[in-house]
């Protein structure tokens, strides 16, 4: 019977896989075409093969500073989110303190306001502190929607530790700073990645903060994306160009958290 | 139960004050533009509750919160189950683990805008491959002029971007189950269907609450998907609430009403995700209870 099942299993995936792919491949597909034959062929696969839209992309500073931006900003926002949310997360989920439910259900109310009209105050509030157009602007509006998640992701993991080996660790002398780097950490490696993966991934496609917050030094690509809506119409090859430089970062990034995310629970080696 | 320790507050206080600082201000302006009339940045009339109760009485803004509450529900009762079945046809590890794992983010990774106009082509009849495959099945497809077939196409669209956030969550959730637990099963002689109803499942609540919560309220606000593919057309069939707001707040330049219905959008958000909290809290103790009895 288990083979039957697996069969079943591997069939769902495959089907899953390529309802998943074939969009990604009609932009690279579109990436590599010419804006006539876009818009005027239906063709499987690139007739006048072009690199042009790419060419566009690096060679102009516009462009690519874009992705520069967006990285920087991206990072420093991970970073800072995870930074504090470990050890908040680690707190809500061995204490009980005054107001704890309250805190932990409010921080997650910060993702449920509607954005339109909260960018006007964002917009001031930045301009009073003399940050506007810089990447530490971005990453800190950011946080508002990150931080929350990544409480409730790593909340969610340190819960289903059990509690006795934290009382096991202090009883063999471990500090507790040693104990959380050393064996906490490593014991919700999947929580962590996932954790990761999502701050970038929020950070990375959030238009329209980023969009308000900055005018030129810091303006991420999925600002600068929106350029290719112009008079003259739509610049579709460079738009799908651009799409698919996005994906590689982020790409590259769960290429390394992936061991973090498939190997989880390591009771056996504590 | 949990020890009481109000040192605790120590380490949260950096989340508390990261978070107040972005959330507190924006939001007591909002509240502040939401009771005045804004005629000109120096002239302000406070108004009281005259925008709350306006805005109440839309007959648009009702139109719009029936069908995004439909929207949201849909796209739970396929995000959800699909995401826990991808999750579990995952392979474990080796190399076929880690090549899965990118494919299926990479939906996640594409900027919204790039997203809905990738989807714009794609379901093109003439020009996309998924249009052009549903007019050769004989199927006359078009999402620009049928309101059924744009309301599918957004569905599927954002299914197609989402429902990689609820597999990952809950993949990286299956992998945090010590083996131990699967081998008690296997001693036990449990089926298949056992192990994933008394195990895997009550272990992937924690992940699981965290996934419903989050495509809620962000398929709740969603915007500049159907924006770019639809344009919330034809008629208003995919006009969803976001849309609506920000036609009033950038379209009319209606300061006031539009922080008035930001405010209403946020409470309506705030009370269905509290009620989703709190019954799945209650399903997953009462599941708990039960468990320890059997």
């Amino acid at each position: 019977m288990d083979d039957k099942r697996f069969k079943k299993r591997v069939l769902f995936l495959i089907l899953y896989l390529v309802f998943a792919i074939l969009p990604v491949y009609w932009m690279v597909n579109m990436s590599f075409k010419t804006n006539e034959e876009i818009l005027s062929t239906f063709s499987l696969w690139p007739q006048h093969f072009t690199f042009e839209h790419y060419k566009t992309i690096f060679t102009d500073v516009s462009w690519y500073s874009g992705y520069i931006n967006s990285m920087i900003y991206v990072a420093i926002n991970t970073v800072v989110s995870l930074l504090v949310a470990l050890p908040a997360a680690y707190a809500f989920s061995r204490y009980s303190f005054l107001g704890d439910k309250h805190v932990f259900f409010w921080l997650l109310t910060n993702r449920m306001t509607p954005p339109a009209v909260f960018l006007l105050p964002f917009f001031q509030l930045y301009t009073t502190l003399g940050l506007m157009d810089t990447h530490i602007a971005v990453a800190m509006a950011h946080l508002l929607f990150n931080v929350p998640l990544a409480v409730w992701i790593l909340e969610g993991f340190m819960s289903g530790v059990p509690r006795e080996i934290d009382e096991t660790a202090y009883i063999d002398g471990y500090s507790f700073p040693r104990f959380f780097l050393t064996i906490y950490i490593p014991l919700i490696k999947a929580g962590v990645g996932v954790a990761a993966f999502f701050c970038f991934m929020f950070s990375w496609v959030e238009l329209l903060m980023a969009r308000t917050l900055t005018s030129v030094n810091a303006k991420p690509i999925v600002a600068t994306m929106t350029r290719t809506v112009s008079a003259s119409g739509m610049d579709w090859g460079v738009l799908a160009a651009a799409g698919v430089l996005t994906i590689v970062p982020g790409a590259i990034v769960i290429w390394f958290v992936r061991n973090y995310i498939a190997k989880g629970f390591a009771m056996g080696r504590v | 139960m949990k020890p009481v320790n109000q040192k605790a507050w120590l380490l949260i206080l950096p989340v508390v004050l990261c978070v107040a600082f972005s959330a507190i201000l924006p939001l007591m302006t909002v509240v502040n533009y939401s009771v005045q009339d804004i005629i000109s940045p120096e002239r302000r009339v406070f108004v009281g509750t005259e925008w709350f109760k306006a805005v109440m009485r839309d007959d648009d803004l009702q139109g719009a919160l029936i069908r995004q509450i439909g929207f949201s529900l849909a796209v739970l009762a396929v995000e959800i189950p699909l995401g826990i079945a991808l999750a579990l046809s995952m392979p474990a590890r080796g190399w076929q683990a880690s090549a899965v794992l990118v494919v299926v983010a990479i939906s996640l990774l594409i900027p919204w805008n790039v997203v809905g106009t990738i989807w714009q082509i794609y379901g093109r009849t003439d020009i996309g491959l998924l249009g052009a495959a549903l007019s050769k099945l004989g199927i006359d497809y078009s999402y620009t002029g049928n309101a059924t077939d744009a309301w599918l196409t957004v569905l599927v669209m954002d299914v197609w971007h989402w429902t990689p956030l609820v597999a990952l969550l809950c993949y990286a959730g299956l992998r945090a189950i010590p083996d131990a637990y699967y081998q008690a099963a296997r001693i036990d002689g449990a089926s298949k269907f056992a192990v994933f109803r008394y195990i895997q499942l009550p272990k992937l609540r924690g992940v699981l609450m965290i996934a419903v919560l989050l495509r809620f309220m962000d398929s709740f606000m969603i915007y500049t998907e159907p924006f770019v593919l639809t344009g919330g057309g034809p008629g208003n069939a995919t006009t969803f609430l976001s849309q609506y707001l920000t036609q009033k707040a950038v379209g009319q330049f209606d300061l006031g009403p539009a922080a008035a219905f930001s405010l209403i959008y946020f409470l309506i958000i705030l009370l269905l995700c509290f009620v989703l909290y709190n019954w799945m809290q209650r399903v997953g103790t009462a599941d708990k209870t039960e468990a320890s009895h059997g």
